[in-house]
Formats: C-alpha cells, sequence, structure tokens
C-alpha cells in the first residue's frame, strides 16, 4: 500500500489583463523584465485551460505571436523550444526567454514589428484549488475515475504538478512512487506522456489508456 | 422534469457540472446581485436569464434587478454605447445630468439590496455609476463590459473612467478591449446557451420546413450570413463572394438580418443590398423579427457553410453559433474571430471578397474536409464558449474577490466532506 491516499483534486482558472502589450520584439523584452510573474504562467501553461485546437504549431504564447504577427519564424522556433518545466522557478524561465530576444535582436538588422490591432497583450492569471473530496488508497481505482475528472483536475496532476514538486513530474507518478517498485513500469510510461502538443481531453485519454494496460492488462498488477 | 443543470449536463458532460457544483460551494448562500439595462432583448439578458437560475440552483442567492430610467436617460446611455465603440458623439451636460440623476434615483431605490449584497455585478455603462452613489456598499463590485471598447470616444472614456476606476475589478471579453485601470481587469469572452431556443437541437422536419417557407432548395449548397444589415458586416462584400463562386460551383446564398425599422442607417443598408442583389432568384434575403430565434437556428442548421465576413467585429456570437451547429465558418480576421475561426481547422479568416470566394469553393469541393472541420467546431464551442464555461468563469472570479489577489488560491474541503 502506498503511504498516504491520493486525493482528487480540481482547478480553475482565470484570466487577468495585465495592461502591458508589445508591438515589437524589443517591447517584447522590455515588458517580460518586468511582468507580473503569473504572466509567465499564463502564457506557458495556461494555454491548455483556454481555446486549444489540435496539432498547435507552437508550445507558447511568445512562439505563436513571433510566428503570426512578427513573422519571424527563426526567433518563433527558438522561444517554441523551450521547455518551461526544466526551469526550477518562474524566474529562470523569464531569464531564458529574455535571453532568447536578446540574442535576437543582436543579430537582426531589423526589429520584427507587428501591425497595429496585432500586439502581444500580457495576461496573467489567477488558479483555484479545491479538493474534490475524492480521494483512493488502490491505483487500479483510476480506471473508474479518470475518464470522469474534470479537465481542471488533469490540469492539476499532470501539467501543474511540474511546477509543484522538484522531480519535475506528475502527480500520479510521485504518488505510484510511494508503492515502491511495484507500479514502476506504469510510472515510466507515465512519464514519457508530452504534455505538449495535446489537448486536456486527449491528455485524459491517453492516462486512462496507460492505466488500462498496466492495470487491467496485468503488467503491473 | 430535470433540472437545469441536470439539461446542462446532458449537453456538456457529467464531469463539468459536478466541477460547477464544487466551485461553487464555499459560495452558498452568499447574496450576489446582478445590474444591468433590461430584462428582455439583447445578448446580456440573454445571458443572465440563464446564468442567474444557474447560480440559485447551485445554491447561491443570485438576484438580478433593472435600472430604470426616461427618454433622456436611454438616448445619454445609446450616445455613451456608441462612443465607446469608437463613434465621436459627444454627450450635452444635460444630458449627462440626466444620467446621473438616473443612477442615483436608481440607487436609492434599490439600496437594501446594493447594500446588502456579497458581490455586485454591474454591466455596461447605463448603471456603471451605481458604485459611486451607493456610500454604504459592503461587497466586492465588479464592473461588466459587454462592448468592444478596444477603441473609445476618449472624452466619454474619460467621463466614465472616473465611475469604474472604484470598483473592485472589471471584466472584458477580450485583452485587446480592456482599457487600463488599477483594478484587476479579468478577462470573460461571451458564450452561447446551447439550450436556448437559437441553439437547441432541431429535427431535419423542422429545419426542412422553415427553408421551404423561405422557398431555399435544399438540393443545391446554401452559404449563410446571419447579421445586422449593417455595413460592417459588409453584405455586399458577401455578395460578390457569392458571384465568383457561382461562376464555377451552383450555390445559393442566404442573408438573414433583424427587421431595420428602428435603425435608419439599417434600412438604407438592407436597401443597398437589395439593389446590388439585382433580384437574383438564388440570392435569399430575410428580414426576420429579433425573436426568430428558432428560424435562425434552423437557417444555420441546414446551411452548409456559414459567412462571417465582417470588416469590424465584437466577439462574433454568430460564429459561435455557426460552429456550434457543426458548420465551417469562413469569416472576416478581425476582432474575437481570431479566437474562434482557425485556418484549416474550422474553417477559415478571410480579409476579402475574393478570399471568401476561394476558401468556400475549395471547401465545396471537398465535403470531407467540410465534414471534419464541422466536428471540430462544434467541439471548439463545446469545450470553450457555452455557458457553463462562461459561469465557471464567474464563479472563479468570484472566489477569487474574495480570497484575495494572490495567483494561487487554495481552498480548504469543507469539515463535514472531509
Amino acid at each position: 500500500m502506498g503511504e498516504t491516499d491520493f486525493k482528487i483534486m480540481d482547478c480553475a482558472l482565470i484570466a487577468i489583463a495585465t495592461g502591458e502589450k508589445a508591438q515589437n520584439l524589443r517591447e517584447l523584452r522590455d515588458h517580460l523584465r518586468d511582468t507580473h510573474p503569473g504572466a509567465l504562467y499564463y502564457h506557458f501553461w495556461g494555454g491548455l485551460l483556454r481555446p486549444h485546437f489540435d496539432d498547435p504549431e507552437f508550445q507558447n504564447d511568445f512562439a505563436v505571436w513571433a510566428s503570426r504577427n512578427l513573422h519571424d519564424s527563426k526567433i518563433s522556433e527558438q522561444l517554441s523550444i523551450i521547455d518551461p518545466n526544466v526551469f526550477d522557478n518562474i524566474e529562470d524561465l523569464r531569464h531564458e526567454v529574455i535571453e532568447i530576444i536578446e540574442q535576437r535582436l543582436y543579430e537582426t538588422e531589423y526589429i520584427p514589428w507587428a501591425k497595429t490591432g496585432q500586439e502581444f497583450h500580457f495576461i496573467r492569471s489567477q488558479i483555484v484549488i479545491f479538493d474534490t473530496g475524492i480521494s483512493l488508497s488502490d491505483p487500479g481505482k483510476f480506471l473508474d475515475i479518470i475518464p470522469k475528472m474534470s479537465l481542471g483536475s488533469i490540469f492539476y496532476h499532470f501539467i501543474d504538478a511540474r511546477r509543484r514538486s522538484h522531480e519535475n513530474r506528475n502527480d500520479f507518478s510521485i504518488w505510484l512512487k510511494t508503492f515502491g517498485t511495484r507500479y514502476k513500469e506504469l510510472r515510466e510510461s507515465l512519464d514519457k506522456i508530452d504534455p505538449y502538443f495535446t489537448t486536456l481531453n486527449e491528455l485524459r485519454r491517453e492516462i486512462d489508456s496507460v492505466f488500462h494496460k498496466y492495470i487491467k492488462g496485468g503488467a503491473n498488477g | 422534469m430535470d433540472s437545469l443543470l441536470e439539461q446542462y449536463a446532458k449537453v456538456v458532460g457529467n464531469a463539468v457540472i459536478d466541477h460547477l457544483r464544487q466551485l461553487a460551494y464555499p459560495l452558498k448562500g452568499m447574496k450576489i446581485l446582478h445590474i444591468n439595462s433590461t430584462k428582455e432583448g439583447g445578448g446580456v439578458a440573454e445571458i443572465l436569464n440563464r446564468l442567474i437560475p444557474l447560480k440559485r440552483e447551485l445554491g447561491i442567492d443570485a438576484e438580478w434587478e433593472v435600472i430604470k430610467g426616461e427618454k433622456d436617460f436611454y438616448q445619454c446611455t445609446k450616445k455613451m454605447h456608441n462612443s465607446l465603440q469608437g463613434n465621436r458623439d459627444d454627450i450635452s451636460r444635460s444630458l449627462l445630468d440626466t444620467y446621473e440623476k438616473t443612477n442615483l434615483l436608481n440607487v436609492e431605490r434599490l439600496r437594501t439590496k446594493l447594500e446588502e449584497a456579497d458581490v455586485v455585478f454591474i454591466h455596461d455603462p447605463q448603471p456603471a455609476a451605481f458604485h459611486h452613489f451607493c456610500k454604504g456598499r459592503k461587497g466586492k463590485w465588479v464592473w461588466r463590459c459587454h462592448i468592444d471598447v478596444s477603441h473609445p470616444y476618449r472624452p466619454i472614456w474619460k467621463y466614465l473612467r472616473e465611475y469604474i476606476k472604484d470598483y473592485d475589478a472589471s471584466i472584458w471579453s477580450l485583452s485587446t478591449f480592456a482599457q487600463p485601470l488599477s483594478h484587476p481587469l479579468y478577462l470573460i469572452p461571451p458564450s452561447i446557451d446551447p439550450l436556448s431556443e437559437k441553439n437547441v437541437g432541431l429535427s431535419e422536419k423542422e429545419i426542412s420546413r422553415f427553408l421551404d417557407s423561405w422557398s431555399i432548395n435544399r438540393d443545391i449548397p446554401i452559404i449563410t450570413q446571419v447579421s445586422r444589415f449593417d455595413r460592417f458586416k459588409d453584405p455586399i462584400g458577401v455578395i460578390e463572394s457569392y458571384r465568383l463562386i457561382k461562376k464555377y460551383v451552383p450555390v445559393q446564398l442566404v442573408l438573414a438580418g433583424g427587421g431595420a425599422t428602428d435603425d435608419p442607417e439599417g434600412a438604407q443598408v438592407l436597401q443597398e443590398v437589395k439593389e446590388f442583389a439585382n433580384n437574383d432568384p438564388d440570392v435569399h434575403i430575410l428580414e426576420l423579427p429579433s425573436d426568430a430565434h428558432r428560424a435562425i437556428n434552423a437557417l444555420q442548421r441546414g446551411s452548409d457553410i456559414i459567412i462571417q465576413k465582417s470588416l469590424k467585429e465584437g466577439f462574433g456570437l454568430t460564429v459561435t453559433e455557426g460552429l456550434w451547429k457543426g458548420k465551417p465558418v469562413v469569416a472576416g480576421d478581425t476582432g474575437g474571430i481570431k479566437l474562434q475561426v482557425i485556418n484549416h481547422f474550422n474553417g477559415f479568416r478571410v480579409n476579402t471578397p475574393e478570399g471568401t470566394a476561394i476558401r468556400i469553393r475549395y471547401l465545396l469541393k471537398h465535403p470531407d474536409i467540410m465534414e471534419t472541420m464541422g466536428k471540430n467546431a462544434r467541439q471548439l464551442v463545446l469545450d470553450n464558449y457555452l455557458i457553463t464555461r462562461h459561469l465557471r468563469e464567474y464563479l472563479t472570479l468570484v472566489v477569487a474577490l474574495l480570497y484575495g489577489s494572490k495567483e494561487k488560491i487554495e481552498l480548504k474541503l469543507p469539515a463535514h466532506l472531509q
């Protein structure tokens, strides 16, 4: 048995305009220096909890804007590859984004500029987290629970978890580790799920299918 | 009879409704008061007509009151509305006096409710001065702006800003609309109601009955734009597109809009559209009354492609409605349409009659792609633009307001549920 029960949490996110906007790459860098840390969180992770489309080309809002509105594919590609999960904190992430933009500003002959009306609007978020009152002690119970989990729960346990844990992992894997080596393969499969290039709906299906394979298939049971 | 929440659960799923119930738990018994200018007609009233009963079903003591005024008051607020949307429309001092006096009188009339409420939502400019005149308020006050204020006429915004700046927060539909204020500027896009007459599922029989009544042939592809007869909706450009398409494939165009009796410019645009259509039997110009929701629903469902070739647009709820009916949408690359229509995913964003024509020809040539786009379209609205999402964001906002401005708010599970 695990040391503690797994508590299913849920969350809801609300967006707040910071009022800052950038029309060119230099203004983007300048605002990035001072903007609220919540804006970095929103523009990197918040996309999953708002209108989202299949096969998004880029993985954060800065890269999307650089591509669609600055029409600078080089900087958009460089921004897109940033994995926010590898940074210990938001300030390190902020530093990396600024560094990449600085480099582009240094090497380019002109400053990429967006048309009026296509400025980048900085947005931050507030996240409300609540306990659903559901907890489980047996990983097998996830087979019933996961398909019914809200997208907020999936976001909290699979995406936001990476920010909370030093191991940069999802809550399911962290909890399964308390069972020792028993669910090792299941944990490894969950860790291999790429939380990007997808939607929360799709992520829920992927997690569900991994649990099905290992619990129902008896691989770890 | 199912409760309202149960009816919505059939559309959005139980997980979404459970999520709302849990989010509303800490707000049970709370007094939330909404104030706007009308109980009937218009998008705000449509939303409140559903939001209030839903909040009540979640255990919140939600109420809705309207500001009442004389003719001069509405003349003033109509000018304010136009000015916030960018028209240079100065307002005389005497009209502003009427505005202030009307707000004060209404605050007097509703004082007890206003003072007792835990949270007050004031919708749009009409009752914006309530906050200023209600000195004994104790709750949190939020100003909700439903208008495109991206380029307001400055003198009028400056006047209203003095009343709005002291609210605890404001809500805007898009980040491009939000004006700088020192309180939190929350962003909540509008929504559609899947159970309303305009969006509820219809039988094929009913759809056919409506189309037959307008002599629309279901054997020939139907492309439709539903909107007021307004130059910003570019109805002439839509007819130009239709002509470019018709050179290659048979097609019928439907332009459906509200009656224009109270809008002199609307009547003029309608006349221009009729003249430009030149009695083409495949161009159907429908003047529908403002309450013809079921007819519009049938028209959108009976169409193959929805057009919204706006040159300027707020959020574009007619686009949301079209997407909800599982139709690809070809729409102007402006305003909230950018959030809703993604090229090759659920439609196309266009800038010219030529662009509109080429995208529609492409779609009509590829019915399989139209079908995929239609499915994507409906899913996008299901996930993002239904009233249940709107309600979730209102609840999240209220929790955020009551629990401080922290980035992360953790609610404790009530003791009896632990």
